[in-house]
């Protein structure tokens, strides 16, 4: 019995020592135990390590933008989630401005609708966007092509990705899916204490939890924290208008929604809302306890007997807060797979 | 086949019969079946042999009875695919060539301005609103091409190949090369647009014309509401408001194919023209008839809506535009055709 315990005790040591490495070394897409299946068809589009890597250099490759400038990775920074930590909307090549908030590139293998009005319907075609939006990268495909092709690192890289050395608008953004299909926080607190990996909540985060579930729980739907849904959680329209989803469906249904954004790294992913319009977690708490508007198609959940919103106690509020904080997970904002000197390392030597 | 300086889709030309499907074809694809039914084959044989040498596997789920039955189905399967293929082939050698009987036929598209040929920025035109306007760009999407013959017999020019982009600024995109069966087409038929199919296909679908590299570059389309533009023209007008530069400019970017994921506008425009009164085209081999197609960019302000430059400078993706897409979906009539 004894030498068993010793075995035990020794496996979790070179387990322990080998943590590190395993964040290392490319494993392919491995679904989370505690994930639904991903809607990501990766039968048309396999993720590998050189097709992930190939992703990962265009993903930081400011020639993708006009004046080779900007990347992906310069409004999309891991360290924030890949968002644009501090900027409530984007901000793009020569300091121009979009008019909504940059969202995390992270589990968009769930993801069946891309950008807050959801207008992107599948993933290989959503980089075509910044890539080619005046206030974003401004560049045109054509050009990315011929600049990625007079490069001499890239033609071998796309051979050894795709098969042959033709740099195509498809084998560009697929590469480009490769490594955003990678991007997959699931080692957040929460998830080791639902996998029952020996993490426990403190009593407060498990309080803010149990509230959680009774107020939050049915639009930011555990385990992803977001029902992929098109809602108006009734802030204030800006006064530019941007109604949201009727942007793209025409429906008037559909006016000043937006989709529901996960809460995953919420802690690191400030500012909040499709215009960012706030710094910190309790401004949007308060926001759906006495700050929600009654805007068209607001959603019925927000509607309560004599208000709108959301009953939340200040000290509900904060232990709410304590519970979305275990929903960050640093091994993913750290993880040097996904990162940008990793990428440098490898090819620009 | 070698490698031109142009794409197929930039010069229209279609000489390579692989681009083409014989008239038989032209709505179930039997090529393909032929293809399908030599690889099928040989898998239903490794599967029925696997199948007698093993023991079965499920016998809650399939009752003896079903067992026999679906023997004799895939019998008859294998069969039915054997006969296709024999067919298929035994065609091929009787018409040596099916590839080889087809001939050159050539679709013409001329932009015209009512009785006026369109000329890009200096051409002054007035619509039936009385105002005048110049235009400066015009592009739309012709795909989805189909012949009509006097015995009612489709011909389709095969999918993939069948998406042109016609800019009014580069003559080129103009003439449209294509390959035929001979003999006599009384009706062209055309999507004005993209169909919905190809709007929603895998990135790696997208050649061409359509490939995010051209589309986009030429800014037919919208990347941030996933979708071609199946028409675009811009110009000026004194009748526009001042925008944001100073310029009287009106813009129409038409597109909309009905939605993904909830249902919204759709503008895909099917057209039919009727051959017959202006000269039915004969396809014959050693000659190249051209059907001269007009469009009148007229009729996208006078149409069942009167389109006004001043009430509507600019019509994108909006309710709006279904009315300005069926204006111009009647813009296109038959000038002659040369045989």
């Amino acid at each position: 019995m004894n030498r068993r315990y010793y075995f035990i005790i020794i496996g979790l040591l070179v387990l322990l020592t080998s943590a590190g490495t395993i964040l290392n070394e490319f494993t392919g897409f491995q679904k989370p135990v505690n994930f639904p299946q991903p809607v990501y068809d990766f039968s048309k589009n396999p993720v590998t390590k050189d097709g992930f890597e190939l992703g990962r250099k265009l993903f930081y490759d400011p020639r993708l933008s006009r004046n080779n400038t900007i990347g992906c990775g310069s409004c999309h920074i891991q360290g924030a989630a890949f968002t644009h930590h501090g900027h409530d909307v984007s901000h793009g090549i020569d300091d121009r401005l979009g008019s909504r908030n940059s969202p995390p590139i992270m589990n968009l293998a769930w993801a069946n609708a891309f950008f807050w009005d959801g207008g992107v319907f599948h993933l290989d075609l959503q980089p075509l966007v910044p890539i080619t939006t005046f206030s974003e990268m401004d560049e045109k495909m054509s050009v990315v092509l011929e600049k990625l092709r007079q490069q001499p690192d890239y033609p071998g890289l796309f051979k050894k990705a795709f098969g042959s050395e033709e740099i195509t608008s498809a084998k560009t953004m697929k590469a480009l899916s490769q490594f955003m299909l990678m991007c997959i926080s699931s080692n957040s607190k929460y998830d080791k204490v639902m996998r029952k990996e020996g993490e426990t909540f403190t009593p407060e985060e498990e309080e803010g939890y149990q509230l959680f579930k009774q107020k939050c729980n049915t639009c930011h739907a555990e385990p992803l924290f977001t029902d992929y849904s098109f809602r108006n959680n009734g802030v204030q329209p800006n006064r530019n208008d941007d109604r949201g989803r009727f942007v793209i469906t025409l429906d008037s249904n559909d006016s000043y929604k937006f989709k529901v954004p996960t809460l995953r790294n919420i802690e690191v992913t400030a500012p909040y809302m499709h215009d960012g319009r706030f710094y910190g977690l309790g401004q949007v708490l308060d926001h759906y306890r006495s700050g929600v508007q009654h805007t068209p198609n607001l959603d019925p959940l927000l509607e309560q007997k004599g208000g709108h919103g959301i009953p939340l106690t200040d000290e509900e509020k904060l232990k709410v807060i304590a519970f979305l904080k275990t929903l960050t997970d640093r091994e993913f904002l750290k993880n040097p797979l996904l990162s940008e000197q990793e990428g440098l390392l490898i090819y620009d030597k | 086949m070698t490698k031109s300086k142009y794409p197929a889709w930039k010069t229209g030309d279609f000489s390579n019969p692989a681009n083409l499907q014989p008239i038989a074809a032209a709505n179930t694809g039997f090529t393909v079946q032929i293809t399908a039914g030599g690889l099928a084959t040989p898998l239903f044989i490794v599967y029925i042999c696997f199948r007698k040498n093993q023991p079965e596997i499920a016998p809650n789920t399939v009752s003896k009875n079903n067992q026999a039955a679906m023997k004799i189905f895939f019998k008859m399967t294998m069969l039915s695919m054997l006969t296709v293929v024999v067919l298929g082939s035994a065609k091929k050698e009787d018409h040596p060539g099916i590839r080889n009987e087809l001939v050159d036929l050539t679709l013409e598209f001329d932009n015209v301005a009512g009785s006026k040929d369109l000329l890009l920025n200096s051409g002054d035109y007035t619509n039936s609103s009385g105002e005048s306007l110049n235009v400066s760009q015009l592009q739309y999407f012709v795909s989805n091409i189909k012949f009509t013959g006097r015995n009612g017999k489709l011909f389709s020019v095969k999918q993939d190949d069948s998406y042109f982009l016609i800019q009014e600024h580069e003559a080129g995109t103009q003439t449209i090369k294509l390959k035929v069966p001979p003999g006599e087409y009384n009706k062209v038929t055309f999507v004005l647009g993209v169909d919905s199919l190809r709007n929603t296909m895998p990135i790696d679908k997208r050649k061409g014309v359509l490939d995010p590299s051209s589309s986009m570059d030429n800014g037919m389309y919208w990347s941030w509401n996933s979708g071609y533009i199946f028409f675009k023209m811009e110009g000026t007008s004194d009748a526009a408001p001042e925008d944001p530069t100073g310029n009287r400019r009106f813009r129409f970017h038409i597109g909309g194919f009905g939605g993904y994921s909830a249902p919204t506008i759709n503008n895909i425009k099917s057209v039919t023209l009727d051959l017959s009164k202006q000269g039915a085209v004969k396809a014959k081999k050693g000659r190249n008839a051209t059907i001269y197609i007009k469009a009148d960019i007229l009729k996208t302000f006078n149409g069942v809506t009167k389109l006004s430059i001043a009430a509507h400078p600019s019509v994108m993706f909006s309710e709006y535009s279904v009315n300005v897409a069926n204006n111009y979906s009647k813009m296109f009539y038959h000038d002659r055709t040369v045989n």
